[in-house]
């Protein structure tokens, strides 16, 4: 258990410092693209992508830095797409809600909300056909489930049985609307059971409560049991979009606070020493460091607006 | 060389993938049922067992997940019996499958085609007759492919199947029953060429899809007034063969455009932009041959005066060749005649042996 406590900590530590050190460089204007930080959400892509393999796929939304990275994507070309440069994970046309790393099986996060839901069953659709092993996450947040496109894609799910694990991150807010203005008073996870699929929800602040749930999952998904639905509460820290807090006129008082003293890095880092943390933070600041040094010196691409080849794949199959 | 229908044409054009290629799959509402989506897949789900399917009625969430199999190693051919259908999933094809290849940096591509047909007739009305090639053609990362005859539509739908892009494959209705010579077994025609279906010298008539037959019989009518009319059938409304129809039109300098969707906005208003900002001479002012702008009504004695046909086509070709108000009249009323005259003639059926409902 201390082994994979490590794992999570270090994982949530890793997001949150990467995270930090965007919203501290964000105000230069260098990033020029809209970013949409994770901070206080960590334990779940931790905590879920600590129970998957390399050959499982993850999708993800406009706030995916922390699935991307948690599931191993390069940071390098993660900051480098930020900054718009020719060495990001999309060559610098995607921007940070554009992120893919095909090494990692990291295949693409999209801000159409819960547009990247289908894909995922789609994946796991064609490993299902091609009998290939490996299964397909995806992450969303508490709107994707207002959107059809998601009903669409649980109903398939299940009625295929395919291998899909549904992870619903429930911060209650989409921008800057309370969940309760959009959605009637029930678990979301409600919604996943009536598709008939096994749902839960679990303590989307604590990383090992979230392991131990994906690990639960994922075990039967790869089994052929089919699809299953993890409703995760969480809270968001920062803004929608931008690296400074809400602020009073948009958040209940008290609120912001209440969920930092239930802080997934502080809850865990209380099984650490000090000095552990430190090395920890000593090792991935030198990787942020070179990160966003890479990404400074980084050339920006060139486009010819002519080129259709951006556009369309131009080989045919044969 | 063999006769076969449209519909016979596309059945095989998908039996001869699904057979080289174990990665295709078809799917669609009604796609293994007895009617076959008008004959062009009957018999395709038992020759290939769990690759020819049925779907949720769920069109958006059904494309994203097409679009998922597609970049995971698939070939997806999605079925819409109405193309009115696929308003539905117009997220999943633009936001998603159009963007794929483009927003990741060229990381993955999305080989799906989607066949849509264009309903007409036995009074389909508003909802089930459009024609929307113009919307998806307007698309950058999607390609968009009518064929009009029998050989065009086997060998496009099989290129579009080969093709590493999403591509918009359309079918209307009143072709499924037109027959043509088609080659056997596996060939190409390639996206992006249209066909010089009749050549000439006198006017340029560029259709699309069905209007291609109208204009071939407006063309035929032509040659008896002396006039040389060149039908370029398009094929591939995106991308476009600019080439083909500047070269006609730099020859005839008269231009007809004839399209079986709205006038405003549409095909016909991007050939004929094209072809003035390519500097050719006009030397009369091109005519756009399309549908009203208003949606279909759906009584035959409405829907009747609402389709342009070949009589159109006939009455503008024969103006643009500078014929007199009094010949044009005449010509115009006879060759009406001549398909009014046919026994069993209404204007919501192709001919008479298509009855309805379809």
């Amino acid at each position: 258990m201390i082994k994979i406590d490590k794992k999570l900590f270090y994982e949530m530590l890793r997001i949150r410092m990467v995270e930090e050190a965007i919203a501290r460089e964000y105000p230069k204007q260098e990033m020029r693209c809209p970013t949409h930080l994770c901070i206080g959400q960590e334990a779940i892509a931790a905590g879920v992508c600590a129970a998957l393999k390399k050959e499982d796929v993850v999708f993800s939304t406009h706030r995916s830095h922390g699935h991307y990275l948690a599931k191993g994507g390069s940071l390098r070309a993660m900051i480098a797409e930020l900054y718009g440069k020719a060495t990001g994970c999309s060559e610098g046309i995607g921007g940070s809600m554009h992120l893919i790393d095909l090494d990692a099986n990291f295949l693409g996060a999209a801000p159409i909300v819960a547009s990247t839901i289908p894909v995922a069953v789609g994946v796991a659709f064609s490993r299902t056909m091609l009998k290939k092993p490996g299964i397909a996450v995806c992450f969303f947040g508490d709107a994707a489930v207002e959107e059809g496109i998601a009903h669409e894609a649980m109903n398939f799910a299940v009625l295929r049985k395919l291998p899909v694990l549904f992870v619903c991150e429930n911060n209650m807010y989409s921008t800057v609307t309370n969940i309760l203005d959009r959605q009637a008073r029930r678990p979301i996870a409600n919604l996943a059971s009536g598709h008939g699929m096994t749902a839960q929800t679990v303590d989307g602040q604590d990383s090992g409560a979230v392991y131990t749930a994906a690990n639960k999952f994922v075990g039967f998904i790869r089994n052929g049991k089919g699809p299953g639905f993890l409703e995760c509460l969480t809270y968001r820290f920062l803004e929608h979009c931008g690296p400074h807090e809400d602020g009073p006129a948009l958040r209940p008082a008290g609120e912001l606070a209440r969920w930092k003293k239930n802080d997934p890095l502080s809850r865990m880092g209380r099984l650490f020493k000090g000095k552990e943390i430190d090395s920890m933070k000593e090792k991935i600041s030198k990787e942020i460091r070179d990160a966003f040094s890479f990404a400074r010196k980084s050339p920006f691409p060139s486009v010819n607006r002519e080129d259709e080849r951006l556009v369309y794949k131009e080989d045919h199959q044969s | 060389m063999r006769t076969v229908t449209y519909a016979q044409a596309i059945n095989e054009a998908q039996e001869i993938a699904l057979t080289r290629d174990p990665s295709v799959f078809v799917i669609g509402e009604g796609v293994p049922d007895a009617k076959g989506i008008f004959g062009t897949t009957i018999g395709l789900a038992q020759k290939f067992p769990g690759r020819v399917m049925d779907m949720p009625v769920a069109e958006n969430g059904m494309t994203g997940i097409c679009v998922g199999a597609a970049i995971s190693g698939m070939r997806p051919i999605m079925v819409h019996a109405r193309m009115d259908f696929t308003l539905m999933s117009f997220d999943a094809i633009v936001n998603t499958a159009a963007k794929w290849y483009f927003m990741f940096g060229q990381k993955q591509s999305v080989p799906l085609v989607i066949r849509m047909v264009v309903g007409r007739g036995w009074g389909p009305g508003p909802q089930h007759s459009q024609s929307l090639q113009a919307l998806f053609a307007h698309i950058p990362g999607l390609k968009v492919v009518m064929p009009a005859v029998p050989a065009d539509a086997k060998g496009l739908l099989l290129s579009a199947i080969g093709d590493n892009n999403p591509v918009i494959f359309i079918e209307h209705r009143w072709l499924h029953a037109l027959t043509g010579d088609v080659p056997k077994g596996y060939y190409e025609v390639p996206i992006g060429n249209a066909r010089v279906a009749k050549a000439g010298r006198d006017v340029t008539i560029v259709a699309a899809s069905y209007m291609t037959i109208e204009a071939m019989r407006a063309a035929e009518a032509l040659l008896q007034e002396g006039i040389a009319a060149e039908v370029v059938d398009l094929r591939s409304i995106r991308p476009l063969d600019r080439n083909t129809i500047v070269k006609s039109v730099q020859k005839t300098h008269r231009l007809i455009v004839a399209d079986t969707g709205w006038k405003s906005f549409g095909i016909g208003a991007e050939i004929v932009a094209m072809v003035a900002e390519a500097g050719v001479h006009f030397a009369m002012p091109p005519v756009r041959i399309a549908l009203p702008d208003m949606p279909t009504p759906t009584s035959p004695a409405l829907a009747g005066s609402y389709y342009p046909t070949g009589i159109d086509i006939l009455r503008s070709a024969l103006v643009l060749c500078g014929r007199k108000q009094t010949v044009v009249a005449r010509i115009v009323k006879e060759y009406a005649a001549a398909i009014t005259e046919v026994p069993g003639f209404s204007p919501d059926q192709p001919d008479p042996t298509f009855t309805g409902p379809f």
